[in-house]
């Protein structure tokens, strides 16, 4: 305790005399009454300007959300500003890809692997990769049908390319941002004790459609069977990492709202997944053969 | 574009003109890029118009004969422009949001360059499909690319790994790799009317 004692001399200038003789009656005055953990966590560390005022005046909950915390003290016109959100490693990307690959009960992933540290990195290059794979694999697969055919003529079909990035990408972010909108609104009324950053939600969204890629490839098969089941573990698995994560959200709510929001998060992702995948090879009939679906 | 400067008071020489000067630039980066080590030229003395060749003469190849090439649904010219350049910006981009310490157009510069096998491959596909069709065909074409994307991954890495932090490099790859991965799914696809 000493330490912070110290650091708080330093920062808080006219408080220094109270802190100096006690420290731990200083750190619970300064702090108001609404504040989460994370102030608390925050003012040893105490870099920038910035951040002080904004733990002193403790204005908008909705601010520091935000800015998740400690380390985003730049404005926002500045590179450096958004370099904060590509602060990860390689082996941080991989840890949360292989969260969202394998949910487990109990074990949220915003807080197990990006609680600290969104990154836009990861939501990005996912959904990137998945536009060309599902343009790449619904192109291979109309290919593979007509195979033998004399008078099947191939077209690379790329406007496909082009809506794909547009559905996907608008899914990534325009989603996300309802949900923060209504989860703010939500707690605005009932107090909930886990409340996500927007950033943390557009994470959680851009990591579960990883499981899309593999399942997109694996669609050039050409059998309705094996297509439908794995459309099914996909959704399973990306499903539940989305309802385990904003369960905790939504718990302390109204029954029926929790319930209607988790639903509701799972049938978009159920039809962003079925819809993509079925418009993207969707080519059985003959009127395909000579000009593009 | 930096130049080194030319001394052109040389008894015995006749200082080259810009444009000349310009081409044996281009002509030394192309040299680069098909043997790649790991030196400094790319990055030094970077230029765009090698890049601007390349683009310009990949996306006229990708173009059909036909006149209903529109309802093809292959891409046209601006798109494949479009791709290219956008897609350099999109990666360049990435990497210095990552820390990497290259700068803008160092990093275009090298991505530029390094679709030089793309085109040689492209280039070649356009001669073997002058040949008959057939699955023969296809596995020619197939292995010339997929020779040519290996070589050009490998030689932009060679080029810019070095500027990515340690721990990073995985992550500023690999969006090359998609890069140069659609570029040679457009080639492979290519099928002339």
């Amino acid at each position: 305790m000493a330490a912070v004692g110290d650091l708080q001399f330093e920062e808080f200038g006219n408080a220094a005399a109270t802190a100096a003789e006690n420290p731990g009656a200083t750190t619970i005055s300064i702090e108001g009454p609404g504040e989460s953990p994370a102030h608390q966590a925050g003012l040893p560390r105490g870099s920038g300007g910035e951040e002080d005022d904004e733990l002193l005046g403790n204005d908008d909950s909705d601010k520091t959300e935000l800015l998740a915390g400690q380390k985003k003290s730049s404005p926002f016109w500045t590179f450096e500003y958004y370099q904060t959100f590509f602060d990860v490693d390689t082996y941080q990307v991989f840890d949360r890809i292989k969260g969202s690959l394998l949910p487990i009960p109990g074990k949220n992933f915003v807080r197990l692997y990006i609680r600290s540290n969104p990154d836009l990195y990861g939501p990005f290059w996912i959904c990137a990769t998945l536009v060309f794979a599902i343009a790449i694999s619904g192109n291979l697969s109309n290919f593979l049908i007509h195979l033998g055919e004399k008078t099947y003529h191939y077209v690379p079909e790329f406007r496909k390319v082009s809506i794909a990035a547009t559905i996907i990408y608008a899914y990534a972010w325009l989603v996300p941002l309802a949900l923060w909108g209504f989860l703010m609104w939500r707690n605005s009324k009932v107090m909930n004790i886990v409340s996500y950053s927007f950033l943390e939600i557009v994470c959680v969204y851009g990591y579960s459609l990883f499981i899309y890629i593999p399942t997109a490839v694996l669609w050039i098969i050409p059998q309705k069977a094996v297509r439908w089941i794995l459309v099914m573990i996909a959704l399973g698995v990306s499903g539940s990492v989305l309802a385990m994560t904003f369960w905790p959200a939504v718990r302390e709510d109204n029954r029926r709202i929790a319930l209607a929001t988790i639903v509701t998060i799972v049938l978009l992702h159920t039809l962003l997944s079925v819809g993509c995948l079925v418009w993207s090879h969707s080519c059985d009939l003959p009127v395909c053969l000579r000009y593009k679906c | 574009m930096a130049k080194a400067a030319e001394s052109s008071g040389e008894p015995g020489t006749t200082s080259p003109r810009p444009l000349m000067r310009d081409l044996k630039a281009v002509g030394k980066k192309f040299m680069h890029v098909l043997y790649p080590r790991k030196s400094n030229t790319l990055l030094r003395d970077w230029d765009l118009w090698g890049p601007l060749i390349l683009c310009v003469t990949l996306a006229l190849m990708l173009q059909r004969s036909s006149v209903d090439s529109e309802k093809d649904g292959g891409p046209q010219f601006a798109e494949v422009f479009v791709i290219v350049w956008f897609g350099a910006v999109t990666i360049t981009l990435n990497s210095k949001l990552l820390g990497g310490n290259i700068s803008f157009f160092q990093s275009l510069c090298v991505l530029g360059y390094c679709i030089l096998p793309l085109t040689v491959a492209m280039l070649v596909c356009r001669l073997v499909l002058l040949a008959e069709q057939g699955p023969i065909n296809f596995m020619v074409r197939l292995f010339v690319v997929i020779v040519m994307f290996t070589w050009s991954i490998v030689a932009s890495t060679a080029f810019l790994a070095d500027s990515q932090p340690p721990n990073r490099k995985a992550l500023a790859i690999y969006p090359v790799f998609l890069f140069y991965f659609v570029i040679s799914w457009m080639i492979l696809t290519f099928t002339p009317q």
